[in-house]
């Protein structure tokens, strides 16, 4: 499976180090649908190769947007794409959020730093009213109010969705929360029989928040979290994304706490 | 299926005809001091009279006077060096200015024959084929490598110190598919093949052979033979009890026997590069000097590296006892889970070429009893 060759339209630098491209097939023909969720393959020419989840509304059919933090050799590449450089694509894959399962629920979607990527394209999937849900709640831990991704457009979102932000530190004005998401989390009233709840963060993060809900009776089967491992192939075959007997490529990333809670209790699997 | 007997001086005789089918002949071979698979084009190319000495850490290649042509256990590489080459370039890109373009590289497939593959052999294939073709995605590479393989299995009489197939259930007498199966027999002065079709290809193969009928003195020597191989693995020291080891290792995740074994393991991948099961691979990216012309290169890669399980912020597998626990969970236990199998086809490969002479037959006996204990 060899890439696509995609195109950047669009380079928005979400703050230092961080950017959002959109980028559209070269032949037209590409299909770019996407469960929210999924991620894609992404190759910096001579580089490499990366998987980035889909960060975009899975409705826009307009190319795929990526939000990528520089940090290793090929998202720096990646990062530093400007507009109209070439890219390699290749994708979907896995599996995304389960979106029938939110259907009439209260939703709460808790987010870290840049978990907020593919939990995005929910919050626009969701906001489009298909499946519809009774409440939309969102959660966003960051380190600081400068690293905060899309935040103009989740305050704009706010007006239809609740909208509860918290970082770690904060200088001068901040009407958000200070401190760790866990905090708020505690405090949000939730309905155990009625909630689903989407997380995607650090795995240490969405460690205590797991505990915050299960404490508050959410049952495991309601709680979905997005894992992250090394990926070379993306297709089950180069085993790196093993965890326990999961390779989160294909039966991942998003899995149902329920079905993984023995996995996520052990260290260096 | 059909069965004969076909006498050793005319084993030539069935190289020559597999040859002459288009098939490039893939067989055992004396190099390098060590018994290994390459290119066959005659019987003088096998290792007459060549055994194998197998213990922890152990290998020598030793003259023995049976005049036998298979009379090893198992060659130091597998045959899943043919199937999943160990290094492949997978693509080449190119960039001019705005323009990049990616080519696939499809290299020439051969129409190979596999000579002297052993059951546990034929079982590890058959593990990478769930692995490669029979998932959700299919590995195009490994899948156009292995559909036209003409196998031509030989039951094995001669197992080392070190298998344990009779603990896998994967040997050593061949059960599962193949083109011709063969049993050599040394009997007296007597030396023949006890040969059988088992397919189409097989078939048409056995037309050209000269061949004589199986006696029932045939059959009785071969069951013999094969009795006795048995025998030699039930009475050595690894045989355990392979029933319920899934279970057994998926609630020993912290077992102190993980730390024991990882003060003495060197976390070196002999062990994955040895099994013939083993698939894990990476991929390397590289371009000229012009910045012009990129390659992508896929190789083999192993559980034990350091940045096999490297992302953002750090290995997950930082420690050798979470990378040894890895690969012999993986293989004995998860692997069922992913595959409906296990990993292991107890050629004890990665016995012999541990530099430290960990024996994971040892070990699971080590997790066995402790489990016990608690």
């Amino acid at each position: 499976m060899i890439p696509a060759i995609f195109r950047v339209e669009e380079r928005n630098e979400e703050f230092a180090g961080t950017v959002t491209l959109r980028i559209r097939g070269e032949a037209r023909e590409v299909p770019t649908e996407f469960n929210p969720g999924q991620f894609n393959m992404l190759y910096a020419f001579g580089t490499g190769e990366i998987p980035i989840s889909m960060s975009g509304s899975p409705a826009d059919g307009n190319g795929y947007i990526h939000t990528i933090r520089s940090h290793g050799f090929v998202s720096r590449a990646l990062a530093d794409l400007r507009v109209g450089d070439a890219v390699g694509v290749r994708g979907p894959f896995g599996r995304g959020w389960p979106l029938d399962q939110a259907a009439g629920k209260e939703v709460l979607v808790i987010a870290g730093g840049l978990g907020m990527a593919p939990l995005r394209s929910l919050i626009y999937r969701l906001l489009s009213g298909t499946p519809e849900v009774s409440r939309l709640r969102v959660l966003y831990g960051a380190r600081r109010p400068q690293e905060m991704l899309f935040l103009t457009e989740l305050e704009y979102w706010s007006r239809r969705m609740e909208l509860i932000l918290s970082v770690d530190h904060a200088e001068g004005e901040w009407p958000g929360h200070i401190g760790v998401i866990t905090g708020p989390l505690d405090k949000a009233e939730i309905d155990p029989d009625n909630t689903i709840a989407f997380l995607c963060g650090p795995e240490v993060m969405m460690r205590f928040c797991i505990q915050v809900l299960t404490a508050k009776a959410l049952p495991e089967s309601a709680i979905f979290l997005s894992m992250e491992r090394n990926m070379k192939c993306a297709t089950g075959h180069c085993g790196h994304c093993q965890w326990g007997p999961n390779f989160i490529c294909k039966n991942g990333p998003v899995f149902c706490y329920e079905g993984i809670r023995r996995w996520f209790d052990i260290r260096a699997l | 299926m059909q069965e004969f007997v076909l006498q050793a001086e005319h084993l030539e005789v069935l190289i020559q005809v597999v040859r002459s089918e288009g098939f490039q002949l893939m067989g055992p071979v004396v190099r390098n001091g060590a018994i290994t698979y390459d290119e066959i084009s005659t019987a003088s190319d096998l290792p007459r009279g060549w055994g194998d000495e197998q213990e922890k850490g152990y290998y020598r290649v030793s003259r023995n006077d049976s005049g036998a042509y298979f009379a090893y256990a198992v060659g130091v590489g597998s045959w899943k060096q043919f199937l999943q080459l160990p290094r492949r370039k997978v693509w080449e890109a190119h960039k001019k200015d705005d323009a990049m373009d990616i080519l696939e590289v499809l290299d020439e497939v051969p129409a190979r024959a596999f000579l002297g593959v052993r059951s546990c052999d034929l079982h590890a294939i058959a593990i990478q084929d769930r692995v490669f073709a029979e998932g959700q995605y299919r590995n195009e590479n490994y899948a156009r490598r292995r559909q036209n393989i003409l196998l031509i299995a030989v039951n094995c009489t001669t197992p080392a110190a070190t298998c344990f197939c009779t603990v896998m259930n994967t040997g050593p007498k061949v059960t599962t598919p193949t083109d011709l199966t063969m049993t050599e027999v040394i009997d007296h002065k007597e030396h023949y093949f006890v040969i059988r079709s088992e397919s189409q290809r097989g078939r048409e193969i056995l037309k050209q052979l000269p061949l004589s009928s199986l006696e029932e003195r045939h059959s009785l020597a071969e069951e013999q033979a094969l009795q006795a191989a048995v025998q030699k693995m039930q009475e050595g020291p690894r045989k355990f009890d392979s029933a319920g080891v899934k279970e057994l290792l998926y609630r020993n995740y912290d077992s102190p026997v993980w730390d024991q074994v990882a003060e003495r393991c060197l976390s070196c991948a002999n062990c994955t590069m040895a099994c013939p099961t083993c698939f894990c691979s990476t991929v390397e990216d590289t371009t000229d000097l012009t910045g012009e012309h990129a390659e992508r290169w896929e190789r083999w890669d192993s559980c034990f590296t350091g940045d096999f399980s490297y992302i953002s912020g750090g290995s997950v597998r930082a420690s050798t006892r979470s990378r040894y626990r890895q690969w012999m969970t993986h293989k004995l236990a998860t692997w069922h889970d992913q595959f409906d199998t296990s990993g292991c086809v107890g050629c004890g490969r990665c016995i012999t070429w541990c530099p430290v002479g960990i024996d994971l037959t040892e070990e699971v006996q080590r997790i066995q009893q402790l489990d016990k204990t608690l």
